[in-house]
This record gives structure tokens, C-alpha cells and sequence, in this order.
């Protein structure tokens, strides 16, 4: 019996897609666990990323800081535009606009008058190239057993899991300093923090400008193993991330990156698990139905996980059984 | 602390809207309507300085929402009112109460997954770490961290809250965060205090402390102005009292003078404010000639003649 499946699965929790995953979901914790921000288009922050990087470095050549500072500064921009007339309203109003800001994002860059530049239905292919030339680490393969990689992969997965531990540290600090406690105290009660004096419209602004711009690195990074395709930034991308976040636990820093390597490596595992009992005949589904049962299996651990632990795994259990 | 004399407060005969001496508040024409109710609509009002007002008046008054005009929670439509001589109509929620203006709210606002030591650091001015960039450099903001850490502390010893310190806000009981609230408020030592019927729900023991807290503030130079149902309360500590009724201010005086005032006794406290609730249901025998039956009977003559 081949069981390499199980390394591959487990090669899954350090990919660079988990790292992506991952950011862009630290993004959503400040949203939703520390602010209170319903953003339900967190995959149009991250299709705003990753087009501003890819068309940065393949359309106007420009070095690969630049792309980053690109894919920053456009999401930066899409969190004020999305956040100027909707902060001040109720919170319904946030995630009503996200969730159709982030459709129209990967509706217009398909237009077929914007191929030139966005690569139409297509999308982008190549984006990663000047991120490859710029890798340090020398030729060879690196790894153990079936998980090896080459001196690329090798690269991306270290720049990616960097890029997600540094913004850990920085949402770590900053939610143990009083900038997170104000915060926090939106999340509960915006009229009580601007009964204290606090400018809460800034302060949302600031959390969803920050978030937004983790889930356009998240974007970024996102297409470094890949190509640019506009159909992976569907609705669906966003609520994969949603349950990333609750697998880790809402308000914890770390939780995404646990939640993200939890989510791949249970998909992949399964997948394996699936395919090893329909080739030996041990269950009674075709190759096509082995697809979504996998997210089949993830929804039912996702609900057991509400039902038993529903903090997340990382979570601190008195946040979930006060309703103030 | 004495009462502050009327003679001291007030630069006019004493009437609805009269001119203070040394007046904090002075609002002009404010109206807020709600489709066809007229919620506020107060011609000329000032609060004094330095002193202890009620705001008082049936349900439904306007006092709350009056509330939330002055303090930037609700926008009027028509008015003006300055604060300390400043405009301050219209000015966001926020920076009144960065100009030393602030407010508790009738339903309690504690932030209950917060700790309530968090709830009361929040409450702090010129904390530099709440700075989005300089939150990230620790050194930039502990020292102030550390400051207002003290004065939270001494001020929850003080509301008996300093056992509770380190539990979310969200297991105190309703009474205790109204205590929170009212602490909460004055981390950032304003100038003036509005407390929306902070005695509700706090047990008789605790609301004397309160009272003595709330006396202490006058003394420590601040402005208390607050809405209050329980007339012992307002008899004992108000220097000022405002009627309002049905979004207008209908009287004003010191306590004793407002509370005898017929016109009060009708909208408001009923011609039976003084009596036993237990004569008055019949549970309770009343001898004839005993003092709150002659105080009764004055009252309801009193009532009588105003009409
Ligand atoms: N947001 C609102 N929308 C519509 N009507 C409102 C609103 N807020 C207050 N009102 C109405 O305005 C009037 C004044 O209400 P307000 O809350 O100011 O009374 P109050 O004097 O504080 O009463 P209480 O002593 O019961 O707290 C009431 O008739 C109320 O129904
Ligand atoms: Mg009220």
C-alpha cells in the first residue's frame, strides 16, 4: 500500500498556499475577532493583492519591492474606499459591500477589454519570476523522503512563512497595546469607547486598512506558486478563510496559522484517505465524487468544532459563553 | 460639602431658563423631533458651573435624549449651546468628550468581554500607545501605561470594584456596572459629569457612597449634572434641579423650591410623592393629625389651587 499520501499531506501544512491562507486570515482576525468588522470580501483584498503585484512586475517591470509595495498600497486603497461610506453605518452595511465589492473585482478584471492588462478570463502567468530570480538559496533538492523541494520551492515557502510570522508579531503587538484594547472595545460597544473620547471611525478605518493589506500580501504570495487565475478569488475563497478563522479560534493571533495548516493538511489527508478506499474498492464512490466529499469532511469536523470547542483550538473559552 | 446657596447660582429671579452666575452649559432653541413627536424642544437652558443639578422629569420627557444632544450621541434639529463659552453644537461624540464633557448612558455600557481594568484604562486621556505605530514600540507608552494603571486602581478601591479588577466586565452584576460606568468616566478627570440615572438598580448602602463620590466631585472642582427618578437622592445632593416635561423645561429651583412647586407636583411626582406607598395602597392605617398626612393634604391643596 502506498502511503506516501500521508507525507503529502503533511508537506501541506508548511505550502506556501497553507502561508497564504494563513495571512490572509490573519487579516480577518483583526476584522472580525478584534474589531468587529463583518468583511465577507476578504478574496476581493486578495485579488486586489495579487493583480497589483503580478501587473507591477509583468506588465511595468518593475522590481520585485515594488510589487509588494504595489499589492500593499492597492489593498490599502480598496480598504478606504470600501470603508469611507460604510464605517460610520451600521455594521451590515460593511459586509454587504465587501461581499459585492469582491465580486465586482474579479468580474471587471475579466473583461475582455482588459486583457491587455489583467489577462481577461485567463488571468496571469509568470508573476513569479523576478521573485525566483532574486532566491539566495543555491540549486539542488532539498527535504526528506517524498517531501522534497526544489531550491524555488524551497524559497517561497521560507519568504511566505516569514512574511506570516511577521505579521503575527506585528498583530500580536499591537493587539496587547491600547491601540487593541480600543479596539476590542468597538468590537463590544462603539458608543461606549466614543463616549470615552476615541475617534472610532478612525480606529476602524485603521483595523480595516491593516487587515485588507494582510489579505493583499496574502494575495501576493498566493500566486508566487501559481498562476493568477480571477475564478480562485470566488466568494468561496472568502468563506474558506472564515472557517479557517473559526477552526483557529476568532480572536487569537495565532489561531489562523494552526487553522490554516489544520484546514490543508484534514483536505489532503482525506483526499488521500479517498482515493486509497476507491481504488481498492473499499468504497462505493467514483474519482469525481471524491472531490467534494472532502469539504463534506471538513464542514462535519467544522461542526463538531462549534459544537465541542467552539473558541477554536486556540481560543480562551470565556470569550464564547458571556453574551454581554 | 454644603449645598451651594441659590443666591450663588443663579443672576436672575428664579423662573425656567434663567441666567446663571458662572453657567458651564448655555443652550438656546434645542429641538429634536422624532416623525411627529417633539422629543426635546428646550427654548433656553444653562447649568452651572461647579455645582450638583438633576435633571428630572417623567418617562418619556426627553431627558435622555436631550442627553445625547449635548453630548454629540444624537444631532438636533434646531439649537445651539456652548460649553465653557465654546460652541459646541454638533460637534462629534467623541471630542466632546475629549473636551472634558462626559456622559454614562441609562442602559450600562460596561464592555463585558474586557476586563474590568481594561474597561477602566480605556477610559484614560494621552495614552501615546493607542497610536496605531507607536502601539508597536512598548517603551513609547508605558510609563503613561503605568500612571493611569494607579489611578484605575485607586478609583475601583473607591466603587468597590477593586476585587473584580481582573474579571471580564461581563460577570459583574447590573448595579456593579453601573459603579463601572461612573468610574470608567472619570479616568480622564473631566470637567463635567453626566450620569443618566446612576442610582438605578444600586443597592441603599452603596447609593450613599455613591452620593458621597458624587459630593466629592463637586468639591474636587467638577460638574455633575444628572438624571434621577429617586427624590431622596436629588433632595439630598442636588444643588439645581431641572424639570423637564415633555421635551420642555417646565421648571427650576433649588430642590426643596421645585419639589413644593405646584406645577412640578402635577406633571411629575404626583400629589402623593411625600406619602407612605403604604398609606396609599391601603396597607398602612394613617392617623389623622400625623405628619405626612397634614404634608399630603397641603400638597393636594396646593395641586387644587393650580389648576
Ligand atoms: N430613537 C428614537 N426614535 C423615536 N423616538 C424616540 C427615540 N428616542 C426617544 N424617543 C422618544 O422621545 C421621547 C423622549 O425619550 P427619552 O428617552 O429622552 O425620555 P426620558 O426622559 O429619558 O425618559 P426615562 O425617564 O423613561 O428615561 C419618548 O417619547 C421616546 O419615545
Ligand atoms: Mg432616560
Amino acid at each position: 500500500m502506498n502511503l506516501n499520501f500521508i507525507w503529502l499531506a503533511l508537506g501541506e501544512a508548511i505550502s506556501p498556499t497553507t502561508a497564504a491562507y494563513a495571512l490572509a486570515t490573519i487579516g480577518l482576525v483583526v476584522h472580525f475577532g478584534f474589531t468587529g468588522l463583518l468583511n465577507f470580501g476578504q478574496a476581493g483584498f486578495m485579488a486586489v493583492g495579487g493583480y497589483a503585484f503580478a501587473i507591477t512586475t509583468l506588465k511595468l517591470g518593475l522590481p520585485l519591492p515594488f510589487a509588494f509595495l504595489a499589492a500593499i498600497l492597492a489593498s490599502a486603497a480598496f480598504a478606504l474606499v470600501l470603508g469611507i461610506p460604510t464605517l460610520r453605518l451600521r455594521s451590515d452595511y460593511l459586509a454587504i459591500v465587501t461581499i459585492a465589492a469582491a465580486e465586482i473585482i474579479r468580474l471587471s478584471v475579466k473583461t475582455p477589454e482588459l486583457t491587455d492588462i489583467t489577462g481577461g478570463a485567463t488571468g496571469l502567468n509568470g508573476a513569479a519570476a523576478t521573485f525566483n530570480a532574486l532566491n539566495p538559496i543555491p540549486d539542488g533538492r532539498y527535504g526528506i523522503g517524498v517531501l522534497t523541494y526544489t531550491a524555488d520551492q524551497l524559497w517561497v515557502r521560507v519568504l511566505g512563512w516569514a512574511l506570516v510570522l511577521i505579521a503575527c508579531l506585528i498583530v500580536f503587538l499591537l493587539i496587547r497595546s491600547p491601540w487593541g484594547r480600543v479596539i476590542k472595545g468597538i468590537r463590544e460597544d462603539e458608543d461606549a469607547v466614543r463616549s470615552l473620547g476615541k475617534n472610532v471611525f478612525s480606529y476602524k478605518m485603521q483595523a480595516l486598512v491593516l487587515g485588507g493589506v494582510l489579505g493583499g500580501l496574502a494575495g501576493a504570495l498566493f500566486i508566487l506558486p501559481r498562476s493568477l487565475q480571477p475564478d480562485n478569488y470566488g466568494t468561496q475563497l472568502t468563506f474558506f478563510l472564515y472557517t479557517i478563522m473559526l477552526l483557529g479560534g476568532a480572536t487569537t493571533v495565532f489561531g489562523p496559522l494552526v487553522g490554516s495548516m489544520l484546514f490543508w493538511v484534514v483536505l489532503s489527508l482525506s483526499d488521500g484517505l479517498l482515493s486509497l478506499g476507491v481504488r481498492s474498492g473499499l468504497l462505493p464512490l467514483t474519482s469525481t465524487q471524491q472531490g467534494p466529499i472532502r469539504f463534506i469532511i471538513v464542514g462535519a469536523a467544522l461542526a463538531l468544532l462549534v459544537v465541542f470547542r467552539p473558541q477554536g483550538l486556540l481560543g480562551k473559552k470565556k470569550e464564547v459563553f458571556f453574551s454581554a | 460639602m454644603p449645598k451651594t446657596p441659590t443666591a450663588d447660582l443663579v443672576a436672575g429671579p428664579v423662573a425656567p431658563g434663567v441666567p446663571k452666575r458662572n453657567p458651564i452649559i448655555v443652550a438656546d432653541g434645542v429641538s429634536r423631533r422624532f416623525g411627529g413627536l417633539t422629543a426635546v424642544d428646550v427654548a433656553h437652558v444653562e447649568i452651572p458651573a461647579n455645582a450638583i443639578t438633576a435633571l428630572i422629569g417623567p418617562n418619556g420627557a426627553g431627558k435622555t435624549t436631550f442627553f445625547n444632544l449635548l453630548t454629540g450621541f444624537d444631532q438636533p434639529n434646531t439649537g445651539t449651546w456652548t460649553f465653557q463659552g465654546r460652541d459646541l453644537a454638533r460637534v462629534s461624540a467623541y471630542r466632546v468628550a475629549r473636551r472634558g464633557m462626559v456622559r454614562t448612558f441609562q442602559l450600562t455600557k460596561s464592555l463585558g468581554l474586557m476586563t474590568v481594568m481594561d474597561n477602566m484604562l480605556l477610559g484614560a486621556t494621552q495614552q501615546p500607545g493607542e497610536n496605531m505605530l507607536r502601539a508597536l514600540f512598548r517603551p513609547l507608552w508605558r510609563s503613561r501605561e503605568d500612571e493611569i494603571r494607579v489611578r484605575a486602581q485607586s478609583l475601583l478601591e473607591r466603587f468597590k470594584l477593586d476585587t473584580k479588577a481582573e474579571d471580564y466586565a461581563a460577570s459583574l452584576s447590573g448595579g456593579q456596572r453601573k459603579l463601572l460606568e461612573m468610574a470608567r468616566a472619570l479616568m480622564s478627570e473631566p470637567q463635567l459629569v453626566m450620569l443618566d440615572e446612576p442610582m438605578a438598580g444600586v443597592n441603599p448602602a452603596l447609593t450613599q457612597s455613591l452620593l458621597g463620590h458624587i459630593l466629592d466631585l463637586k468639591e474636587q472642582g467638577m460638574t455633575v449634572l444628572f438624571v434621577e427618578h429617586d427624590m431622596h437622592v436629588v433632595r439630598e445632593i442636588a444643588d439645581w434641579v431641572i424639570v423637564m416635561a415633555e421635551g420642555k423645561v417646565v421648571a427650576e429651583g433649588a430642590p426643596d423650591t421645585v419639589m413644593s412647586d405646584p406645577a412640578v407636583i402635577d406633571a411629575y411626582l404626583g400629589a402623593h410623592h411625600e406619602t407612605d406607598l403604604g398609606t396609599l395602597s391601603g396597607q398602612l392605617e394613617v392617623a389623622k393629625g400625623m405628619e405626612s398626612d397634614v404634608v399630603r393634604s397641603d400638597i393636594e391643596e396646593a395641586a387644587k389651587d393650580a389648576h
